[in-house]
């Protein structure tokens, strides 16, 4: 171990020191001073970004480098990913604050979980090995179950912090299984040394084979595909909307770096197998993600739904297996992420005093109390129907892409045809806000800070939709595509 | 007008509305008379813009002109492409002329939210611009589908009782069409590895490839234009949209289904259309035919309009089909030419006509807050220069030779004749139908005595209204008399779509 590999991973250890440090400095800080505690937790991922761009790997200066015995890979998509989730961070801890003080919970617990399944998210991301893999997806989990029931009067919240452990232990059990199975099909943790035996001894080995399904059954839970969802709409509902914000945007890109490094990166051999494997959890998480929503009338679980079937999109980009389709994934991921904490900025921006907006009701003429706030939900919503020019759009579009090329052309008229489905969902919130005339005529109020992250947010959702050019090259060029 | 300006003159006519619809969200927002003062010069000014594409046109050549072309999404090979042919141009010159005269028309009408009902019909105007100018696949479709979020709204926001289920009607059928042209659209582009619509006109494609690409795009234009059965959604948004919407929809957005079929249909799929063009063929003289007698039953006037066009639309889709009959039977192309040309003329003119019921239509509406024909009766007596100008309308849209109604139609019919007699005969009796529709209605609703105490108080149209319905009179009877500026500027485009139609692209 030497300076040069800790450097590496410096990002990672500015986020672990900063998160303790947000721990202790709490214990000094009066109750009137506690806006301290998020301006650090901001000045982290701000901080964290920076790092990780002056290492170089994400303009493409450096290839790639391994630390900590191989363990540990720094590369452009890793750094992607991180940047993304340091961007997506910072909106989360803006929205939040304003929830976190309106509800009477901004205490700093909150800000070190994160801060702590942040970092968890960069060890996924930047995982070489079977071992960082599961350090990092523990260290999400755990921060996330204390998330859930982070409001302690709330029956909701610790019932979904309950479901969601003991489903969560099961998934990691069963990838523990499975990755002990590959261990011992190929006796070694490190992915690249997987695919080496694999290439050496011939991919038809039944333990291999076993092992490879619980490991599936693990990244499946991790995204939330059918029929690995059943987490989700709970979790999404009991959770705190602070809460829900951060489940839903950035572990999913540890999700998306977790099936990449573990499928292709180690078990890029057995690609035949994982393919109709992801096939069916894709076609499957799309076509009850879409119908479910349809049924719902709490936004949360129609957000819930509808992040299931985006996460089989997600899935169909990483069938084909080739450059180009992780690079949509990637692509999709990112821009869910972006797509998802404006959603539920949204839903935090419309609770008032001290009830949460949960209904769909509550977003009734929005356009009449609020015309730009409802134009941004409405640039949301259009775009995670796939309307273009949004991002959600061009995201939709590199999938199919990725797919029609691989020959699976009735997977991606499935696709399209739920998703068209699927537009139905959101459309009714457009409704909701545009045609429907307000029941309540107390006027929203949010600070500046807050309406500023929705502006910029709901900037990139189209900016990044008619510019699209440059997160889609820089997407693609992280696999060579 | 000098050659720099023509190299950017259609991103103008799409971004200067759209980004003009920018400023009246901002600057309009609680000044209505602001924001219509606003829309109005936008408006006018892009139309003034768009002139060059009718004076500076050169109409000797089949080659796109006002071309532009710069990178977009270089991963992925994306151009931002834009350039008119002798299809486009003309419906370019039809939008803008419409862009100005919906917001004339909203004027009084719209009392709710006017800055973003005039902002909506800008960024309308600019995407469907877009639409007709695009020689980039991908471009064309964000143009296509980015159109149904502002009409979605127009419907939805200042629509009528019914609004929301029309509305949504409306998107969800539209998009399911377009998606399968998606999944086109995408093949193409793997196999070809660029989004040009004029290279995937020379990209030779099996058969059964060339069949599964043609049904995508059916699914897609004959929604929108729209054909028989998926015609249902556009009653339903024709009566529950607000005039301008109605006018937008009739007038324009209809005709991108059929220029679908020009641009992608018929020059990427040859020999697939050859192949499926009784498929077409049959459903448009269903829709001549059927529809037409479904026009003729309608209680409320939106509706039978509403019928009527579809009916109307059934000639663009045989005069464009009927040419690999005519190539079949006689060995040339002079009689399709005839079939093509009469589509582009029925497009035109029934963008006019539609839109001028539609705004008379919506002159009595603004009067008497209802649609229904047995509200009316003998409003002659009360408001004679409407009258004229109603039955004037109506007239037109039976074909009276002399409007530009009549010349589509009857290009089309003549066309047909020598594909065969029966389609001919048959698509001949819209001269009957039309003319029972339109003629009846007349006599419900302008003709006969007073029927009750509204019709008597009702006010004749004032010098505004008279602007607008005076200008489509004028170029109804323009082009009924003297159609040939318009068959000029498509003359070359036409022959070329021709010749390259029956040319086997089979490898």
């Amino acid at each position: 171990m030497n300076g040069a590999q800790m450097l590496l991973a410096a990002p990672e250890f500015w986020v672990l020191v900063m998160a303790c440090v947000v721990m202790v400095v709490d214990l000094f800080l009066r109750e009137e001073r506690r806006g301290i505690i998020h301006m650090l937790a901001m000045l982290t991922v701000i901080f964290a970004a920076i790092i990780t761009l002056r290492g170089g790997y994400l303009s493409g200066d450096s290839q790639f480098a391994l630390a900590f015995s191989d363990h540990f890979i720094r590369d452009r998509m890793g750094d992607v990913l991180k940047v993304f989730s340091f961007i997506t961070m910072a909106l989360i801890f803006t929205y939040s604050k304003f929830y976190l003080r309106n509800f009477k919970m901004f205490r700093a617990d909150f800000f070190t979980l994160s801060l702590f399944a942040l970092l968890g998210v960069m060890l996924l991301i930047s995982a070489n090995s079977m071992l960082m893999i599961y350090l990092g997806l523990e260290l999400i989990s755990l921060s996330v179950y204390a998330l859930v029931a982070f409001d302690r009067a709330s029956t909701r919240g610790s019932e979904a912090a309950m479901k969601y452990f003991v489903l969560g232990s099961m998934a990691s059990g069963m990838l523990l299984y499975g990755m002990s199975m590959v261990y011992g099909a190929t006796g070694s943790l490190l992915l690249p040394e997987i695919a080496e035996a694999i290439r050496t001894q011939g991919s038809d080995d039944i333990l291999l084979i076993f092992g490879l399904v619980f490991v599936v059954v693990g990244i499946a839970f991790k995204f939330g595909v059918v029929p690995f969802h059943m987490w989700i709409p709970d979790v999404y509902e009991g959770a705190p909307p602070a809460v829900t914000l951060f489940i839903s945007s950035v572990p999913k890109l540890a999700a998306f770096a977790m099936a990449y490094r573990f499928l292709s990166s180690g078990l890029g051999d057995l690609h035949v197998h994982w393919q109709s494997m992801l096939a069916s959890l894709a076609v499957l998480s799309i076509i009850l993600g879409n119908l479910a929503a349809i049924m719902q009338t709490n936004i949360k679980r129609m957000l819930a739904y509808s992040t299931i079937s985006h996460m089989g999109f997600v899935m169909l980009g990483l069938l084909p297996g080739s450059a180009f389709g992780f690079g949509s994934s990637m692509y999709y991921v990112i821009v869910y992420g972006l797509m998802s904490v404006a959603a539920f900025g949204m839903v935090i921006l419309l609770s008032e005093n001290g009830v949460e907006a949960e209904n769909l009701d509550d977003f009734k003429g929005l356009n009449q109390r609020h015309p730009f706030y409802a134009a941004i939900m409405g640039l949301v919503m259009f775009s995670m129907a796939g309307v273009p020019p949004m991002v959600g759009f061009f995201a939709k579009l590199m999938v199919l892409k990725a797919v029609v090329e691989t020959g699976m052309v009735w997977l991606a008229v499935t696709a399209v045809v739920f998703a068209v489905i699927g537009a139905y969902y959101y459309l009714r919130v457009v409704k909701y806000m545009y045609f429907d005339e307000p029941e309540t005529e107390s006027t929203i109020s949010a600070p500046v800070d807050f309406g500023a992250a929705l502006t910029l947010n709901g900037m990139m959702i189209l900016g990044l939709g008619i510019f699209s050019s440059s997160l889609i090259t820089i997407c693609m060029t992280s696999f060579g595509a | 007008m000098n050659g720099t300006m023509n190299g950017f003159l259609l991103s103008i006519l799409i971004w200067l509305p759209i980004l003009g619809a920018v400023a009246v969200m901002f600057a309009g927002a609680h000044r209505p008379a602001m924001a219509k003062g606003m829309a109005l010069v936008i408006s006018a000014a892009t139309f003034l813009f768009s002139l060059p594409l009718f004076f500076s046109f050169n109409t000797s050549t089949a080659a796109m002109q006002f071309v532009e072309l710069r990178p977009w999404i270089e991963t992925f090979n994306v151009r931002y492409h834009l350039g008119v042919d002798g299809f486009s141009a003309p419906l370019i010159l039809l939008t803008a002329f419409f862009g100005v005269l919906v917001v004339i028309a909203g004027w009084r009408s719209i009392q709710k939210n006017v800055h973003q009902y005039m902002a909506s019909f800008l960024v309308m105007e600019g995407l469907m611009v877009g639409v007709f100018s695009a020689l980039d696949g991908l471009l064309f479709y964000i143009f296509f589908e980015a159109m149904l979020i502002p009409m979605f709204l127009v419907i939805g926001v200042w629509g009528g009782p019914r609004r929301v289920y029309a509305t949504i009607k409306f998107f969800l059928y539209t998009f399911l069409g377009s998606v399968f042209m998606l999944i086109g659209l995408i093949y193409l582009y793997i196999q070809s590895g660029n989004w040009d619509i004029l290279a995937w006109h020379q990209m030779p494609l099996g058969l059964s490839v060339q069949k599964w690409l043609f049904i995508g795009f059916l699914a897609a234009f004959a929604v929108k234009i729209p054909m028989f059965p998926v015609h249902t959604w556009l009653p339903d948004a024709h009566v529950e949209a607000p005039t301008g919407g109605s006018v937008i929809l009739a007038a324009i957005m209809l005709k991108i289904g059929g220029y679908g079929f020009i641009r992608f249909s018929l020059p990427i799929t040859p020999d697939a259309s050859a192949a499926l063009d009784w498929l077409v063929i049959a459903l448009s003289l269903i829709a001549v035919v059927y529809i037409g007698f479904v026009a003729l039953a309608q209680q409320d006037m939106k509706k039978l309009i509403a019928y009527s066009s579809i009916s109307h639309m059934g000639f663009v889709t045989l005069g464009l089909f009927v040419a690999f009959s005519i190539y079949r039977n006689t060995g040339g192309v002079s009689g399709a030419a005839l079939g093509v040309e009469g589509a582009m003329m029925q497009m035109i003119s029934h963008g006019f006509i539609s839109g001028a019921l539609f705004l008379t239509v919506g002159v009595l509406y603004d009067r008497v807050h209802s649609r229904m024909i047995k509200d009316y009766g003998g409003v002659a007596n009360t408001m004679p220069w409407f009258a004229m100008f109603a039955v004037f309308f109506l007239m037109a849209n039976s074909g009276l030779p002399g409007t530009s109604g009549f010349v589509g139609e009857f290009m089309v019919i003549l066309s047909a004749f020598q594909a065969n007699f029966w389609f001919a005969f048959l698509a001949a009796m819209t001269l009957i139908l039309g003319a029972a529709y339109s003629l009846w209605l007349a006599k419900r609703v302008i003709f006969g005595a007073v029927v009750n105490r509204e019709v008597q108080n009702l006010q004749d149209i004032n010098a505004r209204e008279a602007l607008i319905l005076g200008v489509l009179a004028v170029a109804i009877l323009f082009f009924g008399l003297w159609p040939q500026p318009l068959v000029d500027m498509m003359q070359a485009s036409v022959d070329n779509l021709l010749q390259h139609i029956i040319q086997s692209k089979v490898i």
